[in-house]
């Protein structure tokens, strides 16, 4: 009985030894904490901003988004607010001339219907950042591609204001700052 | 001088404690624990009764971070649900996106791509390494050693890395869809797992010789908080606390969903029904997930990452539906019943932790009051999934 007390306790401080032995190790190893503002954090690959708007190829001033509204409806804290004007334009005059063209049956139907086509414009893409959460519904639901994440892991500010963005004025002023 | 009566000070407090009935025994005293307490992990209270150090009676009361998860998925559609789930579970929140698309996924009949089905497996069991580690680093912190948690973080750095540029986010992950996930894993995500799989085997007897064998950790966990398989039974309880009891339940190989199947893995059973068993249980499972991470790297399938025909809005027909996974703390269920239109008409969350905790009232009758704390912690408590 004494001798298996003995043997127990001489284990359990040989283990407190083999423990101290790990953590010595390690103190004499580098560092891996980063010491964030004077040294650069790596590895921010992936990173999800808030959201923003992709211009289109061809044109870097205006936008993919075609205005339809699926981001606003699908998104589940409602951060997302669309300012859209209908601009009514006369329907494209080349295509006139081809319905003309065409005979009397098939003009009769679609007359009507192509003489007047009403486009929507974005005039504002509204952001409140505040309540996102960064779920990305919004940006797998556009149907035109027209949104991603930004990459900025610095963001930062004082007051709610302040995450209040308009995307379409920010793209631009981004392209204009390039 | 001292001028209040005695009457006010039994009125006062709040309706708990006002309703708590005391053991007809004397020289007692009612002690608080939390809301704000280091050992509970977020806001769990707990009543006790102790006589000195010895406790007669200990009742949770729970609700502090009660955030009507089950209601609010009523009032939004399915995809907009998505985000809730990563919340339920902060520390295993992919298992509960698996849960959830997983029931509406089997109401609707929506095949998911094979690959989807890989992806998933590797990032849960990735997240579930991840859950475990920080509960290793909380309960030895609990438990008054502090160098183990900053090994566990700097290993859980290395995960949330890995995920993180796949998913998108490092904590609460949004990261399935209905129909498999929302972006395909490439070959630097596959390499550096596979470098993490290595990396983690090295870390095990490096734990093994820092804490499980330390003669410190050895004495505050074992003999202590003994769960029979009655009170398991009793009060439901699953995950670790149930292996660590001898039974060797599992959801995936149970009931096996998606392709669990296929991989060759054990699930580990300890007999001695104590902290301790449920301890190893958790060590044991790391080495297990990792096991199978590889076996799925290695069989990886080709092919889409998502269901190609997933309706955007999707509106399951009327039915329900129940689907289980295995979560880092037991089976994690998701119960939904649909009318057919576009948001549930009723889910029901069945979070392991709320089973696991309900039996600590039962089990630490008698115990000494740091032995309690031991074994809350051996539970593996997350407070939000609990409140949901």
């Amino acid at each position: 009985m004494m001798v298996k007390k003995i043997a127990q306790t001489l284990t359990g401080l040989w283990s407190l030894v083999v423990g101290l032995r790990v953590t010595g190790k390690n103190f004499f190893q580098p560092q891996i904490t980063v010491h964030y503002p004077r040294e650069k954090v790596e590895s921010i690959e992936g990173y999800r901003g808030h959201i923003e708007l992709v211009p289109k190829d061809n044109d870097p001033f205006t936008a993919r988004c075609m205005a339809c509204g699926s981001c606003a409806r699908v998104c589940p804290s409602g951060c997302i607010t669309l300012h859209i004007k209908k601009v009514t334009e006369p329907a494209v005059s080349a295509k006139k001339e081809d319905n003309s063209q065409k005979p009397e049956q098939n003009n009769q139907k679609a007359a009507p219907a192509k003489k007047t086509k009403t486009k929507r414009v974005l005039e504002a893409f509204e952001l409140n950042y505040n309540y996102c959460s960064l779920c990305g519904l919004c940006v797998q639901s556009c149907p035109a591609g027209g949104l991603r994440f930004s990459d900025n892991v610095y963001l930062a500010g004082f007051s709610r204001k302040e995450f209040e963005f308009d995307l379409l004025a920010r793209m631009r002023a981004q392209k204009e700052g390039k | 001088m001292l001028d209040f009566k005695l009457d006010e000070i039994e009125q006062s407090g709040d309706f708990y404690t006002r309703n708590f009935q005391p053991t007809p025994e004397e020289n007692k005293l009612v002690l608080n624990m939390g809301p704000q307490h280091p050992s509970t992990h977020g806001v769990l209270r707990i009543i006790l009764e102790i006589d000195g150090e010895y406790i007669l009676r200990a009742e949770p009361v729970l609700g502090y971070i009660h955030r009507m998860q089950e209601k609010m998925a009523e009032v939004k559609t399915y995809p907009q649900y998505l985000p809730n789930m990563g919340r339920v579970d902060y520390l295993h929140a992919l298992a509960w996106n698996w849960a959830y698309a997983g029931a509406v996924e089997k109401l609707m009949g929506l095949e998911v791509p094979e690959r989807a089905e890989y992806i998933r497996v590797i990032t849960c069991e990735l997240n579930r390494i991840n859950s475990h580690l920080l509960w290793w680093g909380a309960y030895l912190l609990d438990l008054g050693a502090f160098t183990p948690i900053m090994y566990a973080f700097a290993d859980r750095e290395i995960v949330m890395d890995i995920l993180q540029r796949i998913t998108g986010s490092r904590l609460t992950y949004c990261y399935y869809r209905f129909g498999g996930v929302s972006a395909d894993i490439d070959q630097k995500f596959i390499n550096d797992t596979r470098e993490f799989c290595k990396y983690m085997r090295g870390r095990f007897p490096i734990y093994k010789d820092l804490v499980t064998d330390n003669i410190i950790l050895r004495k505050r966990v074992e003999d202590i908080g003994h769960i029979n398989l009655e009170t398991c039974r009793k009060y439901g309880a699953t995950g670790p606390v149930l292996r660590g009891s001898g039974k060797p339940y599992d959801v995936r190989r149970a009931e096996p969903y998606s392709v669990y199947d296929r991989f060759d893995f054990e699930i580990p059973v300890y007999d001695e029904k104590d902290a301790l068993a449920r301890y190893l249980v958790r060590m044991d499972e790391m080495e297990q997930s990792l096991r199978i991470i590889e076996q799925a790297l290695d069989s990886l399938p080709e092919g889409d990452y998502i269901h190609p025909k997933t309706p955007k809005n999707p509106k399951p027909p009327k039915g329900e539906a129940y689907f289980a996974v295995e979560g880092a703390r037991g089976k994690i269920g998701v119960y939904l019943v649909s009318d057919g239109s576009k948001s549930p008409y009723r889910l029901k969350l069945r979070s392991p932790g709320f089973s696991n905790l309900s039996l600590f009232a039962e089990i630490a009758r008698g115990t000494l009051l740091a032995d309690a704390i031991s074994i809350l912690g051996s539970l593996d408590l997350v407070i939000p999934e609990i409140d949901r």
